[in-house]
C-alpha cells in the first residue's frame, strides 16, 4: 500500500500537472482534439455533428487537411496555397471581425463554395447535412471554439443603387485607404509592395487581381465584396478596414472596385461612359 | 494508531492552511508599503553587429520622411555598450496580479518604422496603436494562437485615430507591416512587474514586492538570460546582464 506522503505527493503532481501552461509550440494530439468530439455546428434548422463528420472528413478532407487537421495531410507537399491548419481556427472568409471566430454559417459557405485559385475544390455536391456535420468537425480541431465564441456579424447596411457619384466617391475611398499600395492604381496585382506579401506562414502570396475575371476567394455578391475589406482576410497580409471605411463609403468602393473587375457589369459601363481614370498615387489626399 | 495518524495529517493540514493564509495577508500588506525595485545594466559584449540600412524606395512618403536613411533595430547599442529595447521580467517568483501597470503604452508608426521598437506590457494591459503617417500602414501582429492571443490585422490610412488592444496571455509577438515589409517590431507580454532598457541599456523594474526573484532578460537576437534576485522590503536588488554579440 502507499504510504500518505506518496498519496500526497502523486495528488500534487498531478495539480502541477494541470496548472502548467498549454506548451505554444506543441501540436495538438488525437487525445487532445477528442474531448471535443460533442461539438455542434447550427446552420438554419440543421444541426451537424462531430461522430457523423468521422466517415467524411476520412474520404474527402483528410488528404490535405490531414488526420489531426493541421494541413499536413498526405498532399500537403504538392499543394499551394497551403492547406489551412483547423487547430489555429484562424480562416480567411468570415462576416465576423478581424481577430474573431467565423460562423457557422461561414465554414459552411467555404466548404460549397471552395478556395478559387487553390486546391480546395467546390464540396456543394455533398448534401447540406453532410456539410454542417463537416462544419463541427472542423471546428472540434480547435481550442479556440472552447475559449471563445465566435465574432458578432458585422452590419452591412442595404446596398444602394449605383449612381456615378457613388463610383466617383469609391475611387476617392480607394485612392484615400491606399488600396492601390498592394492591388495597383488599376487593380492588376502590381502596386508596389505586392511583390514582398507574405501570408502568416511567411510564404509569398499575391494579392486579387481584379482584371483576371478569377472569382473573388469569399464569393461573388456585392455583399460579399463588402465583407472582405470591412473584416479582412485573416492569415493573409489583407486588413481590416472597419474602422477607416464608414458603412456607406464601403459601398461606394463596391461599386468602383466592380470597374476594375474583368466581369460584365452596370457599374463597368457607367465608369466607360464617366471616363473614369484611375488613380494618381502622387496626387495630394483628397485631390484625386 | 492509525487513527491517531488520521488525526495528526488532518491538524498538520489545518495548520498549513493557516500558516497560508497568514503568509498571503502579510505579503500583501507588505506589498503594499514596502514594495521594492530591481536595477541593472544590460551591455553588449564584443562589437555590435552591422545594422542595415533600410531601402524604403517602395514608398516615397517614407523616403521623404527620413532625411538620412533608417537603419534595422535588431540590436541596438548606445553608450558603454549599453543595449537598447532589451526586456526585463520577474519569471519566477512573482504571485502578484498579472495585470500590474494601468498606463496604456503607446506603439506609434512613424516615418515608417515602429516607435518604440519593442513595447513591454502586461497581460490584460490595454496599450494603443496609433500612426503619426501620411501613408497607409497595416497593423499586423502575429501571435501563436494556441497560446490564447488571436492574430488580427487592421489598416491605419492617413488620420486613423488609434485602436485599443490587449493580449490575453504571455508571449512574445511579432509584429509586421505587410505594405512596408521592412516594418517590423516585437510585443512581449508579461506577468507582473517589468522594464526596458533605455540607449544606454539601463533599465529600473519598480513595483516588487519583497521576495526571491528570476529576472529573465530578453532581446530579440540575443534570447534569453536569467538572474536571481533577492528584494528586502522596500529595498533595491540588482542584476547586470552581459549578452555576448555572435
Amino acid at each position: 500500500m502507499w504510504t500518505s506522503l506518496q498519496k500526497w505527493s502523486l495528488l500534487l503532481g498531478a495539480a502541477v500537472a494541470v496548472a502548467l501552461p498549454l506548451n505554444s509550440s506543441a501540436q495538438l494530439t488525437t487525445q487532445d482534439i477528442d474531448v471535443r468530439n460533442g461539438i455542434a455546428a447550427h446552420v438554419g434548422s440543421i444541426t451537424g455533428h462531430v461522430k457523423d463528420a468521422k466517415g467524411t472528413y476520412r474520404r474527402y478532407c483528410v488528404g490535405c487537411h490531414g488526420t489531426l487537421g493541421d494541413g499536413e495531410g498526405e498532399n500537403e507537399p504538392w499543394v499551394d496555397p497551403k492547406p489551412r491548419n483547423f487547430q489555429l481556427g484562424v480562416f480567411k472568409c468570415r462576416s465576423t471581425p478581424t481577430g474573431t471566430l467565423p460562423t457557422d454559417e461561414d465554414l459552411f459557405d467555404t466548404i460549397a463554395r471552395g478556395m478559387d485559385r487553390s486546391n480546395m475544390p467546390q464540396w456543394s455536391h455533398l448534401t447540406k447535412q453532410e456539410r454542417v456535420d463537416l462544419v463541427a468537425y472542423v471546428k472540434h480541431f480547435s481550442p479556440r471554439w472552447t475559449n471563445e465564441k465566435p465574432g458578432t456579424p458585422i452590419t452591412i447596411p442595404p446596398e444602394p443603387e449605383v449612381t456615378a457619384d457613388r463610383i466617383k466617391a469609391g475611387r476617392d475611398v480607394f485612392a484615400r485607404v491606399q488600396c492601390w499600395k498592394c492591388h495597383g492604381v488599376l487593380g492588376m496585382a502590381n502596386g508596389p509592395s505586392a511583390s514582398t506579401l507574405t501570408d502568416d506562414l511567411g510564404k509569398p502570396i499575391l494579392p486579387y487581381n481584379f482584371t483576371e475575371g478569377a472569382r473573388p476567394k469569399c464569393g461573388e455578391t456585392d455583399k460579399d465584396i463588402y465583407r472582405i475589406f470591412m473584416t479582412g482576410l485573416d492569415g493573409t497580409p489583407m486588413p481590416s478596414y472597419a474602422d477607416n471605411i464608414k458603412p456607406d463609403e464601403a459601398w461606394d468602393l463596391v461599386f468602383y472596385l466592380r470597374t476594375l473587375m474583368a466581369q460584365h457589369s452596370k457599374e463597368k459601363g457607367m465608369a466607360k461612359s464617366l471616363g473614369l481614370k484611375p488613380v494618381d498615387p502622387n496626387a495630394p489626399a483628397g485631390q484625386q | 494508531m492509525k487513527r491517531n495518524a488520521h488525526v495528526i495529517a488532518l491538524l498538520v493540514l489545518i495548520a498549513c492552511g493557516v500558516m497560508i493564509l497568514a503568509a498571503s495577508i502579510f505579503s500583501q500588506n507588505v506589498s503594499a508599503a514596502g514594495d521594492g525595485k530591481i536595477t541593472g545594466t544590460v551591455k553588449l559584449d564584443g562589437t555590435a553587429p552591422h545594422m542595415k540600412g533600410i531601402p524604403m524606395d517602395k514608398d516615397p512618403y517614407c523616403v521623404k520622411a527620413n532625411l538620412t536613411p533608417q537603419h534595422l533595430e535588431n540590436v541596438v547599442v548606445g553608450s558603454g555598450n549599453g543595449l537598447e529595447n532589451v526586456v526585463l521580467y520577474l519569471s519566477e517568483g512573482y504571485s502578484g496580479p498579472a495585470t500590474l501597470s494601468t498606463t496604456v503604452p503607446v506603439f506609434d508608426q512613424k516615418n515608417c518604422m515602429y516607435t518604440p521598437h519593442v513595447l513591454a506590457m502586461d497581460v490584460g494591459q490595454n496599450f494603443d496603436v496609433k500612426t503619426s503617417d501620411q501613408t497607409t500602414h497595416n497593423i499586423h501582429p502575429l501571435p501563436n494562437p494556441m497560446t490564447g492571443n488571436i492574430p488580427w490585422n487592421q489598416s491605419q490610412p492617413p488620420g486613423a485615430a488609434p485602436v485599443e488592444k490587449s493580449w490575453k496571455a504571455e508571449e512574445v509577438i511579432p509584429v509586421q507591416c505587410n505594405i512596408h515589409p521592412w516594418m517590423h517590431g516585437w510585443f512581449v507580454v508579461v506577468k507582473g512587474p517589468y522594464a526596458t532598457t533605455d540607449d544606454s541599456g539601463n533599465y529600473t523594474i519598480n513595483n516588487v514586492p519583497p521576495g526571491n526573484y528570476t529576472v529573465t532578460a530578453w532581446q530579440e537576437e540575443y534570447g534569453k538570460q536569467t538572474q536571481k534576485v533577492t528584494v528586502a522590503a522596500g529595498g533595491a536588488g540588482s542584476a547586470n546582464f552581459t549578452f555576448k554579440a555572435k
